[in-house]
């Protein structure tokens, strides 16, 4: 795999700490999390729930303020934005079309409107939804609202892309034909991914590097490469292995012997 | 299939009846003519009004107040309502302010609207409006905050940080079937606004009232309040109708 060099870093992140007050006692989420993350890197973050990967991605956003440590993003200069952030639940807007949806993120700036909706079209293309432009939220599967919620982040053209768990709550197959899709644009696109799940078979399937998080507060356990060629195959040897040993990062090694993966 | 059309019926059947008891009341001799006027009286009092002018002129008027404050109302509800919505500092300013107007019936402000405004168009919008405002504004606030969070936090995401963006991208938007629920609901409260406000003698439907029923003219009476059932009526279509393409991003 090709190493990390300072020069195509587009994230790096040290030290950081994150804290949050909750009913006037401090509780830690975050701790001495170091992370860098190359230009065209396809990261996946897997951790159990409440360990605070959705909390990383919200900082990384500038939704949220790190206590202490530094956060580097140096985009890819080509991007209009740093990033943009695809969630868990679509969030489309219910009261826009699907079009109107995916244009949303480009009404912050000087587009006109007919660019907005020329450059949300494309990205609809990209995401094989185009001729469901004009319907509406309530209109669509899970996995079409999800898509549309994908073609939003697109849409602003971001050097980075965050996903926070943004298949989980699909059914199998839509969930692997999305998995497949997101390969495809990531590779056609040539943007950076950072994608948060806690299904450990799905990072290893899409990933380049898979960090894992644990502990409370979370930190990172171990960082491993995965080192299968794609197209990959679903369950193969190589990537059930891996798996093992990042369920075993995050559990200890005990772990290894369950037999499912998804935390 | 036969009782379906019964069915349908029914509503007709009973307005007629209605109709029927009603006219015969007065006319077997159960009560004066001059205190209950009959329906078949109604045509003839409608088309004397009419020919006049009296009916298109009270008419006039009385749309006036009402659409001058239903705007005033409603316009100054939506806003303190966004206000106190969005803002913490805003909400807790006007909590008790709000705690001990709120009670007071529109119409006790009579007095003080005869005093300020004397008997005038302004009195008239300024006691209609009253009675708009709590309601618009009641509704509005419990919109927006109810705003789904996750919603705004896709607004943020996508830069739009500012409280004007927030509010214009997704709040209001968001909040707006709760907002007209409000204002539906304020569209009937003003027309019963409208009748007391002019029943101090402003000119208008309800002024006219009034001066006819003085005059023992009570069949002019039946046909204003008619008017006015009527245009209740109306006005509920078209808001029913703009309300439908409004929200027609809704699953029907």
């Amino acid at each position: 795999m090709s190493e990390v060099t300072t020069t195509s870093t587009v994230i790096d992140i040290q030290g950081l700490n994150l804290s949050f007050d909750q009913d006037g006692r401090k509780t830690d989420v975050l701790r001495g999390l170091n992370l860098a993350v190359g230009h065209g890197e396809f990261v996946a973050i897997v951790g159990a729930s409440g360990v605070g990967k959705s909390t990383l991605l919200r900082v990384l956003m500038g939704l949220v303020a790190p206590s202490a440590g530094s956060v580097r993003v140096n985009p890819d200069p080509s991007a209009e934005r740093p990033m943009a952030l695809v969630f868990q639940d679509s969030r489309l807007l219910p009261w826009r079309s699907v079009c109107s949806n995916v244009a949303f993120g480009l009404e912050k700036g000087s587009m006109t409107r007919a660019a907005r909706r020329q450059r949300a079209m494309e990205a609809l293309t990209v995401v094989g939804l185009a001729d469901l432009a004009d319907r509406w939220p309530w209109q669509l599967s899970g996995g079409q609202r999800q898509r549309v919620s994908l073609a939003r982040a697109l849409a602003v053209r971001p050097s980075i892309l965050l996903m926070d768990e943004p298949f989980s709550a699909l059914d199998v197959s839509t969930r692997e034909g999305l998995q497949d899709e997101l390969i495809r644009i990531w590779r056609q696109t040539n943007r950076t991914i950072l994608f948060v799940t806690h299904d450990i078979d799905e990072a290893v399937y899409l990933a380049d590097r898979v960090v894992a998080l644990g502990g409370k507060p979370g930190e990172v356990r171990a960082m491993r490469h995965v080192d299968v060629d794609r197209p990959r195959k679903r369950g193969s040897a190589a990537l059930d292995d891996l798996a093992s040993e990042v369920k075993a990062d995050i559990f200890g090694e005990q772990a290894r012997s369950g037999d499912n993966w998804v935390i | 299939m036969k009782n379906a059309v019964v069915r349908r019926l029914l509503p007709l059947i009973g307005l007629l009846a209605f109709l029927a008891i009603w006219e015969a009341v007065p006319r077997l001799g159960l009560a004066q003519r001059t205190l209950l006027p009959t329906p078949s009286d109604l045509p003839e009092a409608f088309l004397r009004e009419l020919s006049n002018g009296i009916w298109i002129t009270a008419l006039g008027n009385s749309l006036f107040h009402y659409a001058l404050g239903l705007l005033v109302g409603a316009g100054c509800g939506v806003g303190l309502g966004i206000l106190t919505g969005m803002f913490g500092v805003a909400e807790g300013l006007f909590a008790w302010v709000s705690r001990i107007l709120r009670p007071m019936p529109g119409l006790a402000w009579v007095p003080f609207a005869i005093l300020w405004f004397g008997v005038s168009e302004a009195g008239a919008v300024f006691i209609i409006s009253i009675g708009v405002f709590w309601i618009v504004y009641f509704a509005t606030f419990g919109a927006i905050r109810s705003v789904d969070r996750d919603l705004v936090e896709v607004a943020q995401a996508f830069g739009f940080s500012s409280a004007w963006e927030r509010l214009t991208k997704v709040m209001l938007p968001a909040a707006t079937p709760g907002i007209l629920v409000g204002l539906r609901t304020a569209l009937g409260q003003a027309w019963m606004s409208v009748v007391a406000a002019e029943l101090f003698g402003v000119s208008g439907l309800g002024s006219r009232m009034m001066q006819a029923s003085s005059l023992l003219a009570t069949d002019i009476v039946v046909v204003y309040m008619l008017t006015m059932a009527a245009l209740y009526g109306l006005m509920d279509a078209l808001f029913m109708f703009s309300q439908g393409r409004l929200l027609r991003w809704r699953p029907s």
